[in-house]
């Protein structure tokens, strides 16, 4: 009855055409794929060899290089091998269909990797950042990526966890042993203590992590301001194409358009929205919500006026970018100096813009030096550990009894423990006996 | 074969594993004997002379709540009753009660002679007999040969159990008992995997010697709260126990004297309890602490035996008799019986299933310390899931489980066969993930019905249960049947939502600043109820929110619980899986992929490939368990 596990194969490199190509194969079938398809019996693990590589029909498909990597000392914790090729269209298809004929099958996206994740290679936080990894297109995406696969995250969780494991320590400890001297009988202030540093830690962990949410995701710039202020312009200006529709008449832009850019090393998305005015028009009215919306979601704004107007607007928080538009149409002394002012149309003082923006950029990630959270299941899980701990702190306060606040506390624990592993009784009753002299 | 040789279920040992493996067995109607080789040791404590504690009083209401034995026989010799933890909520509450050992064994041996369906026979076991690959009797060393169709083995520290005092070694089950070697081969025969522990005890002293004017004294609770759900009072008097601590003189004594320690010495391999070491454990590791608290716990009320508990040791006798008379209170007293430190296998419990039956031969249960733990309430319970089982094996039925979520025995049970034990295993709350359901005040609600369809409960328990559960429901009915609104609670000085809805008796109860006597003092209905009804009612009300919280996790658990493994499994097929893993659900095959999550160093990655698998499968048929 036993299914054997399958043997996965794919092109690892970029489409050919190209210099090369290089093909993965895992899984339990590599050896055997070896001998038939390459004519080797067994490879030196680890060395580069030169092979051939043949058909079904013993057809020469191609010479290249072999590197074998032994299971379990491997990416995937399975025998694997890489064979780098010519990377031509042909060769590449002759040589996928020949290794599948041999007992292969293409691999799922993503499924070398999750082999490694089920044979413990990686941890949940690591396996995601090999995704993040792959798809980075900015430098600060890259950097983050790489901290995060080499524990960055891991570490800052399971820290934190084995902060609660500390306090369950001693709140089961008062439950389980009533009767020892050695038991803290209170144990309410020193729990009180680590489960309210960690509260602010968390606190804090949600506030930063913002950013470094925003360096995967991408940072949000949104272009504010009256209807034909010119907003799409300066959109398609950044964006170096004509991504919004740019026309004379006021309220052309109805939905957000929004643009993908990397700005100093960050990836950006900057949005244009449609002007901020009041309008009968259902359509408009609803396009004016949403710019509502997205400036309230902006980490980054930038309000956008006709210089020959003064600029007025409730809305402005400390940090926006106020900008002036139209200067061709002005005399450059009427405008101020505190002002950034630029001809959209024709492009001048763009290069101020993007400065500007950099600078904010800077000046949002300049605390952040490691990852904190990367991905939305990252918050939801701190966020539920925050408010189980806030509710064990309430218990704490109200002097209901100590079971309550473990309860909680092993609530929070089991939210952290969802990020990366788990937690077990078995490691309280360890910190237990290890901190207390406990057996009458 | 003579037919009074021939039974359903044969229970080897009289301790309290066997005792209740037995009575479980003969409760559900099967044919059993029970053979020990000395009737007169049957229910003996061999250690500390008390019943119960947190997480072990929760184990003795639940398998008194099965009908089983040791709450009633603990009540009728309990002469130190007292409930732990009072100042914290009664999900934690803990009932212990020191023992007059002469009481337990009699009461225990009234119960076990005259229990229907069960046979005791006085015999030494040499050996099993097995047919067919399966257990089918044992062999006497009178020569008799006693035919059945399931066999637990309840024979404790037996597997080349020695005892160390000094430089002093003694072959031994307990002091006084002979090892049973015939048995003991059969089963190293079977080469399961085994394990060395070690457990010590403490020397016995004569109470005429104590000094106990100079001594602080713990009194009983006042109103005693019996273990059983059948016991209405408890009619045996009362005591106090003595406490003193060791001094900076007596750790001097023992710290010079350590190497003749048979612990420090390197003479005992086996591994010790974490929370129940040797004072030459305690002083060595935690070397700051200038005293360590000792309970003189009396052994019963006309014996001046006192178990001094906290002074557990394998120092030679000489130094027992100097480093105790250096502690206030002990300067003059005479020692009866030194202490020492016993080392013996155990099977590691990995080689059972969840019915505590032994994978590698059909037929075979194990039940107590053979299986790894300690404890009188950890071994009857284990007692009495192998008695049930072998009798269902011996009937062709699959075994009956308790989960993690119904029971500390489901917990008990499942840490064993899952996790393995690394020192003698011991119940603590903390092990239960759903301690606030597991309470010791509910035990009865949770499995009484579970007893009663199992065959377990007698009518008399039956009829007690389903009048109490009558009166739970009207009082529950009544309470939500009275109703004011939170503007009527104001004025009461409640602190409550202003929000207009009217709320019942029992919606207020549930608030954490809100207690019974306040609600019967608004409402006369509520007043009216029976006062333990109103009690019980109280507690669930104050853990009603948490215990519906928790409705998700236990969904979750009973989901991952349902999707079974094989028992044929090929783990090796599965992939992705490192050795160390591999090897690991190879050895306990577990029964489902919860189980698997909980077996040690298990990684979510492996438990992905896993669950993968078992979904690729084509036949997910069920496998039964016999």
């Amino acid at each position: 009855m036993a299914i054997r596990r399958d043997t996965i194969c794919a092109l690892a490199s970029g489409l050919p055409p190209a210099a090369i190509s290089v093909i993965r194969m895992s899984g339990p079938a590599v050896i055997d794929i070896t001998e038939r398809r390459l004519s080797v019996a067994k490879l030196k693990p680890r060395h580069a060899t030169l092979v051939d590589l043949h058909s079904e029909d013993g057809d020469l498909i191609d010479s290249g290089l072999a590197i074998f990597m032994p299971g379990p000392a491997s990416y995937t914790g399975e025998d694997t091998l890489e064979i780098t090729l010519h990377g031509g269209r042909m060769i590449t298809e002759l040589a996928l269909k020949s290794i599948m004929s041999a007992g292969a099958r293409i691999a799922e996206p993503g499924e070398f990797t999750r082999r490694a994740f089920e044979a413990g290679k990686l941890d949940l936080t690591r396996a995601e950042a090999v995704a993040d990894l792959i798809d980075a297109e900015s430098e600060a995406q890259l950097g983050q990526a790489l901290k995060q696969m080499d524990g960055a995250l891991e570490t800052l969780y399971s820290g934190w966890r084995e902060d609660l494991t500390e306090a369950l320590a001693l709140l089961e400890a008062s439950i389980d042993f009533p009767d020892e001297e050695d038991a803290p009988e209170r144990v309410d202030a020193p729990v009180r203590e680590k489960l309210g540093v960690l509260k602010s830690d968390l606190i804090q962990a949600l506030a930063d992590g913002n950013i470094t949410e925003r360096i995967r995701d991408g940072f949000k710039v949104a272009i504010l301001g009256k209807p034909n202020a010119g907003k799409s312009t300066l959109l398609n200006q950044l964006a170096r194409r004509e991504a919004a529709i740019v026309t004379d008449i006021p309220g052309t832009t109805r939905d957000v358009v929004e643009v993908r850019l990397t700005m100093g090393g960050y990836l950006v998305w900057v949005s244009d929205t449609a002007g901020l005015r009041e309008t009968q028009d259902v359509v408009e009215a609803e396009g004016v919500r949403r710019a509502l919306k997205a400036a309230e979601d902006s980490d980054i704004r930038i309000w956008l006026y006709d210089a020959r107007e003064s600029f007025q607007s409730d809305q402005v928080r400390p940090g926006d970018l106020i900008i002036s538009n139209k200067s061709d149409l002005v005399d450059p002394e009427s405008v101020s100096r505190e002002t950034l002012s630029i001809t959209a149309k024709d492009g001048s003082g763009i290069d101020k813009v993007e400065a500007a923006i950099i600078e904010r950029l800077g000046s949002l990630t300049q605390n952040v030096s490691a990852p904190i959270i990367t991905r939305a299941r990252h918050r939801q899980g701190i966020e539920r550990a925050l408010s189980h701990l806030e509710s064990a702190l309430g218990h704490l306060e109200s002097g209901i009894g100590a079971e309550f606040v473990s309860e909680d506390v092993r609530l929070a624990s089991r939210e952290l423990g969802t990020l990366t592993g788990h937690v077990d009784p078995e490691s309280v009753l360890g910190a237990v006996f290890s901190s207390f002299c406990i057996g009458k | 074969m003579q037919d009074d040789l021939n039974f359903d279920v044969i229970v080897v040992g009289g301790g309290h594993a066997g005792c209740e493996a037995a009575s479980a067995a003969a409760r559900t109607g099967a044919r059993t004997a029970l053979i020990t080789h000395k009737i007169s040791t049957i229910g003996e404590m061999s250690c500390n002379p008390a019943i119960g504690g947190l997480g072990k009083g929760h184990l003795v209401r639940e398998i008194d709540a099965l009908d089983g034995l040791m709450g009633r026989v603990a009540d009728r010799s309990g002469i130190q009753f007292r409930m732990l933890n009072r100042s914290k909520g009664p999900a934690v509450w803990g009932p212990r009660a020191q023992i007059d050992r002469k009481l337990y064994r009699e009461a225990m041996q009234e119960e076990i002679l005259h229990h229907a369906n069960l046979t005791v026979i006085q015999d030494g076991v040499e050996d099993l007999i097995v047919e067919d690959k399966k257990v089918a009797g044992v062999i006497g060393e009178s020569g008799n040969a006693y035919a059945a169709k399931a066999v637990v083995i309840t024979t404790g520290t037996f597997l080349k159990g020695i005892i160390h005092r000094g430089a002093e070694r003694i072959p031994a089950g307990r002091v006084g008992e002979k090892p049973a070697i015939g048995l003991s081969d059969r089963l190293y025969a079977l080469d399961l995997p085994m394990g060395r522990l070690k457990t010590g005890t403490p020397a016995r002293l004569n109470g005429e010697t104590i000094d106990w004017d100079r001594l602080e004294m713990q009194p009983a609770d006042e109103a005693p709260i019996p273990f059983s759900y059948l016991t209405d009072q408890i009619e045996v008097p009362q005591v106090s126990c003595g406490i003193t601590f060791t001094n900076t003189d007596t750790h001097e004594t023992i710290a010079d004297n350590l190497k003749q320690s048979a612990v420090y010495s390197g003479a005992i391999a086996g591994r010790g309890p974490r929370y129940c070491p040797s004072i030459e454990d305690k002083i060595h590791r935690f070397a700051e602490k200038t005293r360590h608290q000792i309970f003189l716990e009396p052994e019963g009320l006309d014996d001046p035996t006192v178990y001094p508990n906290g002074i557990a040791t394998s120092l030679p006798r000489e130094v027992q008799d100097e480093f105790i008379r250096k502690i206030e209170g002990l300067e003059k007293v005479e020692i009866l019986e030194y202490g020492y430190a016993i080392e013996y296998d155990y099977v590691d419990p990995r080689a059972l299933d969840s019915g505590l039956q032994v994978k590698a031969l059909p037929g075979l249960f194990l039940a107590g310390q053979i299986n790894g733990t300690t404890g009188y309430e950890e071994a009857g319970a284990q007692g009495l899931v192998a008695g049930l089982n072998a009798v269902r094996f011996g009937r062709g039925e699959a075994n009956a489980l308790f989960d993690r979520a119904e029971a500390y025995i489901g917990v008990l049970i499942d840490d064993l066969v899952t996790r393995g034990v690394t020192e003698p295993y011991r119940m603590f709350t903390s092990r239960a993930e759903y301690r606030l359901s597991l309470r010791s005040d509910n035990a009865d609600q949770r499995l009484t019905v579970r007893g009663i369809d199992l065959g377990l409960v007698g009518p008399e328990r039956a009829d007690v249960f389903h009048v109490k559960q009558d009166a739970l429901k009207s009082g529950r009915a009544v309470m939500q049947s009275v109703a004011m609104t939170p503007n009527e609670a104001q004025k009461l000085g409640w602190k409550v939502n202003q929000d207009g809805q009217r709320r019942s008796a029992w919606d207020y109860l549930a608030y954490p600043s809100i207690t019974m006597m306040d609600v019967e003092s608004a409402f006369p209905e509520v007043a009216a109820l029976d006062q333990a009804i109103k009690s019980q009612l109280e507690i669930e009300a104050m853990y009603a929110g948490y215990i519906e919280r928790q409705k998700d996790d236990v969904e979750a658990l009973r989901r991952e619980e349902a999707l079974e493994l094989p028992g044929d499994l090929d783990y090796a097929a599965v992939g992705g899986l490192t050795n160390e893993v591999r090897a690991k659900l190879e050895l306990i095959r577990p029964a489902t992929l919860g189980q698997a999550g909980r077996i040690e160093g298990m990684t979510p990655g492996a438990l992905t490939a896993l669950l993968a698998y078992v979904r690729r499968r084509p036949n997910r048929k069920r496998t039964a368990n016999a």
